[in-house]
Formats: C-alpha cells, structure tokens, sequence
C-alpha cells in the first residue's frame, strides 16, 4: 500500500467528525436513492438497468463505428472534434487555444475526466486563471484539496470548516448557514462567468446518431459555462458514447435516481453546437475534445471491458462499507469507492496500488445497486488474481509462496496438522473480548504480526475437533 | 494524428474493421401512456411542487396576465421574443423590458433582473420539467440569470414524460444547437447535503399552463 493511503485512512479513521461527515452523507444518499427506486417501480428501474446494460454493452462492442457517426455529425453542426490519448495532449491544446484566443479567465464546471487530468492546477501553472464554479468543486478548489466523492466533491468537509475557508479566503464574514454560503459562492462566480473567455464543460452522454453532447447537473454552472463565454471546450472519455436520443431516456431517468434519488436532475442540456443564425446567445465556439487516456487498453479485456459501462452516478461509493470508513481521500486516484478499485489498477497497472482490489469486503453492494449493472466484486477477485500472478512472474512473493508450501504440507500429514493445532492453542490466549489480536512473543514478528494487525481471530478452542471426536466415539479415528 | 492512432487501437481492441458496420442496437421500450389532459396536468403540479416549484392554470390570456402582473409588481422583469408572451400580453407590462436581438443587450438587461420570463416549447408531467429550445425567440440566459423564471406553456405541449418527449423529438440537433430541461429551481446540496435553492440559476420556477 502506498504510504500517503496508509496515512491518510489511519488519519480518516481517527478522526470523528469526518467519520461522522462521510457517514451520514452517504447514508443520506442512499437513503433518497432506496426512495426513488421505490417511487419508481422496482421492476420498472430493473427493466432500466437491464437495457442500460445491454446499450453500452453493444456502444462500447462497436465503438469505433459509433465514434466517427458522432464525429461526423457534430462536425456538421460547426463543432471542431479533436483526439487525444492523454491529458497532456488536452492540457496542450486548451493552453494554445487561449494563448491564441488571448483569453485569461476559464470557468470549469465539475468533471471527473478534467479531474482525472488534473487540468485546473495545469492551466494555472500555465498562468491562466481557471475556476472550478459547482459549488463542491469551488469548495474544493479553494481548500487545495480533491474531490472526495464524485458526486458531491466537498462531502468530507462541515459547514463549520466551509464558514472559515470563505472567511481565511474570499475575505467575506464567517457564515455557517449554506443558505447564506451558497449565496457568496453565487455573488463570487456570478463575475467570473460574466467575464469569462472560454467555458469548460465535461459530458455525461454523447449521443453518436443524433450528434448530441449531453450535459447534466443541478446547480446551472454548467449552463453558464457553456452559454456565456465566446468558447465552449467539452472534454469526454471515449467511453460516453451511446447510439440514439431514445437511449438517453433510459440513462438520464437511471442517473438522477441512482447519483441523488432526482427522477432527473434540475438540468440536462443537449447541445449540438455553436450558436446558429438567428439564435441570440450561446458560443460561438465549440471544441469537443475525445481522450483516450487508458481506455482504449481496457477495451481490449473481454472480461473487464464493462468497467467503462460506468455512468460515474457514484452509488457504489454510497452503498460500499469501505468507502463510508476511509472516505474519498484514502483511495489513490481521483475515483474512489468500489468504482474506483477496479478502474485505478486497470489504468495504471495491477502492480501499481496492487491493495486497491484488496480494500473490498466483497459484499456485493456496489453491483446491486450498479444502474449499469458493471459486476464489480467479479472484477476485483480478477484482478487480484492478476496481481498475484504478476507478483510470481516477478518472482517478488517468494515469502508467501513458501508460507503456503507450508501450510499444504501441514494439511496433508493429519498427524503433523494435529501436532500444529495443539501448538498453536498452548502459544495464544485471547485478550478477554474473545478475540486474538497478536501472538506472544517470539512468535509475533513480521509477516504475523502484519497480518494480524488487521485482522482479529477468535482464539483456538481448548479442544480441538478431533480429541471431541475420539472422547464422542470412543476411539474413532486415530 | 492522435484520431488515427486512437480509432486504430479501438479496432484493434475489438477485432473490428474500419467501416465494419455494426448489429442492430439492441431495442429500447419506451411505452408512452395515454393519460388525460386534466391527469397531466395535476401529474405536473405535484411534481413541480415537491421540487419548490408553482404552476398555475389560467384559464384565459387575462388571467396568465394578471398572475404576471403580481410576480413582477415593482420588479424589474426581462422576457423573451416567444410570441405566446406578446399573445398573452405579458410583454406590456410595467417593467418588463423585451425584443432583445444581441447577446451582450440581452444579458445586460439581465443582469439587473429580478424575473426572467420565457415560453417553453414543451412540459413533461411526471417530472415537472420544462423543455425549452434555443432559438430568436428563446435566448438560452433568460431561463437562467435572473433570481425568478416564470415560464408560460400552452397546455396542449403537456407531454406524459421524457420518454414521450424523445419520441416526438428525436433529433433535437435538427432544431436547435441547445435543448435544455428544465426540473424546478437550481439546487444543490453540497454543504452537508443540505438542500439550498437557487445556487447559479433561479431559486424559484413559476408555470404558468394556458
């Protein structure tokens, strides 16, 4: 496990307000999320998912095909499509666009693939002023943290610390009313979007028949973006991609309830394009740029390919009981959560973070309340699976390899195995809870004792299974 | 070219060919009940109101007026160039000012509103929405910069839902470069998931159905 993981889930862990801020958030979350399937219709949401599979399922087996229709079409609609394999190459192309644009001031609006790049913090190291305006995500920024949930970025943090941030940064008085901050935040970012050059906006859909970029949120930052300024940037994985407007019905009702328990959220725009003759405002603009940035590798998984069905509704997060103790922060990657376990090792590599897989009680949570039905606990035992293997190819767990020799030898000689189970109960005493905790010395040293840290084991009986066998039968097996 | 080598490693992924066409997409049911006029209607009431939002029936252009006429009392107000406004009268009120053709006119007005006034080209009753397409009549900011949007929809544009909705408009990009629904006022609860209205667009959505 990385350090700064280690780190940061003992510090999460210790720390009551957070447990208590990431707790009842997500127990909020899942609540109106349980409310909505219910108002819904379970059959009715359940026909939902199913079909939300089958659609991405058949997008991402054709993507290639579906990519040049919405290529084709949006360039129809005056809309500039680029390709990128990874986030330098967007990095690159929006700091030349604005150096030529001689544009300064950039309003973002919340997006994980802009996250995933960290393209705020390039485009100001570049000199550009750019601003995160979801209010989460403004939060965020101005804490100089990360996103800790996907869809609710601030959700570690309490009003209380909110009230302060304002305070120490916008230099306005200390308010913990959200009312109240809220309408700072608004006063704020009103003037940037008023005097901003370029928008940025991800996509939650592309619709590659109709030549659609679909953009959904609550809040109207994402509207502003994309209708005020001259230049409007989206930045989509290649994984957004599904065929038809009527597709989009069974996205957008799945969405809304599964991410916030909304049968649909306050807005969700369909934009084809520039501004056209005759319409009043809007860009007159628009880049859409396609990054590849790992993903095209996960395409070629069989197995595994259904990690890009994700709608990043983060439901798993909600529902995952690792998640609701160690929190956003903990994980590695700007995913988190169960979604996260399974995308991060497959874009960095299985040896990379290879505990991720690891962190995970395989409850099944997360894939039953999947809207896309993506079988995440399946995906985890593989890529544990995967990370074991790689670990032998490189010959690094030779330990392990010979503590499991061990023990088979030890499960095949019955009178060795009895010999061992006698030994371990004369050298372990439980602590008075019932539990083990650690060993005496001088058997609690390294592996045993790691291993034990994290674990706790009821101690062994004060008789074993077969000495009441021979007292029951009188003999019996020997 | 990045686009070559992406599509190229996409094909490769699959094992498919360039201009290989694809299956059939697999179906999607959508089935669109026949509900009633009055039944929509009260099926949109009660979704807007449980989002914060109000509708109001008006029976007559006169009565949508004088609904209006008391929302924008000693407001200032800016509507859009959608003819039903004029039709209803609505422009001709005192403090609205209307007929933007530029942008940046436009949201100057808009910047000191307190009411935005719109048409909508549809209503979706089983979520209280409103559908609204960018065009000379419907600029995209009045729906969203002022504080207050009060919409007027005929009645006969009350569709059933989305579903409905992407039946009758499947290719929107064929009729303008921005549809937007909208679902009730702007929202957000990213403090402590504590619900707040009207957060970047309107606190409050008024309809009214005539």
């Amino acid at each position: 496990m990385s350090p700064s993981s280690l780190v940061q889930i003992r510090q999460t862990l210790a720390d009551p307000g957070l447990q208590a801020a990431i707790y009842s958030s997500t127990g909020r979350l899942v609540e109106k999320r349980r409310q909505a399937v219910v108002d819904s219709d379970p059959a009715e949401f359940e026909r939902w998912r199913e079909q939300a599979r089958e659609i991405k399922k058949h997008t991402l087996e054709n993507l290639d095909f579906y990519l040049e229709r919405l290529e084709e079409r949006l360039t129809a609609r005056g809309v500039k499509v680029l390709w990128a394999k990874d986030g330098g190459e967007v990095v690159d192309f929006v700091i030349r666009l604005a150096r030529e644009k001689n544009a300064r001031l950039i309003v973002k609006s919340k997006s994980m693939t802009t996250e995933e790049i960290h393209l705020t913090d390039r485009l100001q190291e570049a000199g550009l002023e750019a601003l995160e305006t979801d209010l989460g995500e403004y939060i965020v920024q101005l804490a100089g943290q990360r996103p800790s949930h996907i869809v609710a970025p601030a959700l570690h943090l309490t009003r209380y610390q909110i009230g302060d941030l304002f305070h120490e940064r916008l230099g306005v008085e200390r308010e913990v009313v959200p009312e109240k901050q809220t309408l700072i935040a608004r006063r704020t970012l009103r003037e940037k979007f008023l005097a901003a050059d370029i928008g940025i906006t991800g996509a939650n859909f592309l619709v590659a028949e109709a030549g659609l970029v679909v953009v959904v949120e609550n809040e109207g930052n994402a509207r502003l973006s994309s209708s005020i300024p001259r230049v409007h940037i989206v930045i989509a994985g290649i994984e957004k991609l599904i065929p038809r407007t009527a597709d989009l019905a069974v996205f957008l009702k799945l969405l809304g309830r599964s991410a916030t328990g909304q049968p649909l959220t306050v807005y969700t725009s369909l934009l084809s394009g520039p501004r056209r003759p005759g319409e009043i405002d809007g860009p007159e603009e628009v880049y859409l740029i396609l990054l590849d940035n790992g993903r095209t590798r996960l395409l070629a998984d069989r197995a595994k390919r259904q990690s890009l069905y994700c709608i990043r509704c983060g439901a798993c997060l909600n529902h995952c009981p690792v998640y609701r103790k160690i929190g956003g922060h903990s994980y590695p990657w700007v995913y988190s959560g169960p979604i996260g376990a399974i995308i991060t090792p497959q874009f960095h590599g299985v040896l990379e973070e290879a505990w991720l897989p690891y962190a995970s009680s395989l409850c099944g949570a997360c894939a039953e309340v999947c809207p896309v039905k993506i079988d995440i606990p399946q995906i985890l035992l593989d890529l544990r699976w995967e990370s074991v293997k790689a670990k032998v190819r490189e010959n690094s767990s030779r330990l392990e390899r010979w503590a499991f020799g061990v023990w088979a030898w030890v499960m095949c000689h019955p009178r060795i195995y009895e010999l061992a189970s006698l030994f371990s109960s004369a050298i372990t005493t439980s602590e008075g809870d019932g539990w083990l905790k650690s060993v005496p010395a001088p058997f609690n040293i390294g592996p045993i004792r790691n291993w034990l840290s994290q674990r706790d084991l009821p101690p062994p009986p004060a008789k074993t299974f077969r000495q009441l066998w021979r007292e029951r039968s009188g003999g019996g097996p020997s | 070219m990045s686009r070559d080598f992406i599509l190229h490693r996409v094909r490769t992924a699959l094992g498919r060919s360039a201009a290989q066409p694809p299956p059939p997409a697999p179906e999607v049911q959508l089935p669109v009940r026949e509900v009633p006029l009055e039944r929509r209607i009260e099926i949109f009431s009660a979704a807007l109101e449980k989002l914060g939002g109000r509708t109001v029936v008006a029976a007559s252009a006169e009565e949508a007026r004088a609904y209006a006429a008391r929302l924008v009392e000693g407001k200032r107000a800016v509507a859009s160039n959608a003819p039903l406004l004029a039709d209803c009268g609505l422009t001709s009120l005192a403090g609205v000012r209307s007929g933007f053709s530029t942008a940046l006119e436009l949201r100057r007005a808009l910047e000191s509103a307190d009411v935005g006034i719109t048409g909508a080209d549809y209503a979706l009753a089983e979520t209280g929405s409103l559908v609204l397409l960018s065009s000379a009549s419907e600029a995209r900011l009045v729906s969203l910069l002022p504080p207050v949007h009060l919409a007027v929809v005929l009645r006969d544009r009350l569709l059933t839902g989305l579903d409905e909705l992407v039946s009758v408009l499947p290719d929107p990009a064929a009729a303008t470069s921005a549809l937007v629904i909208i679902t009730g006022p702007s929202r957000t609860a990213d403090i402590e998931q504590i619900l707040v209205r009207g957060v970047h667009g309107p606190r409050e959505v008024h309809v009214l159905l005539v």
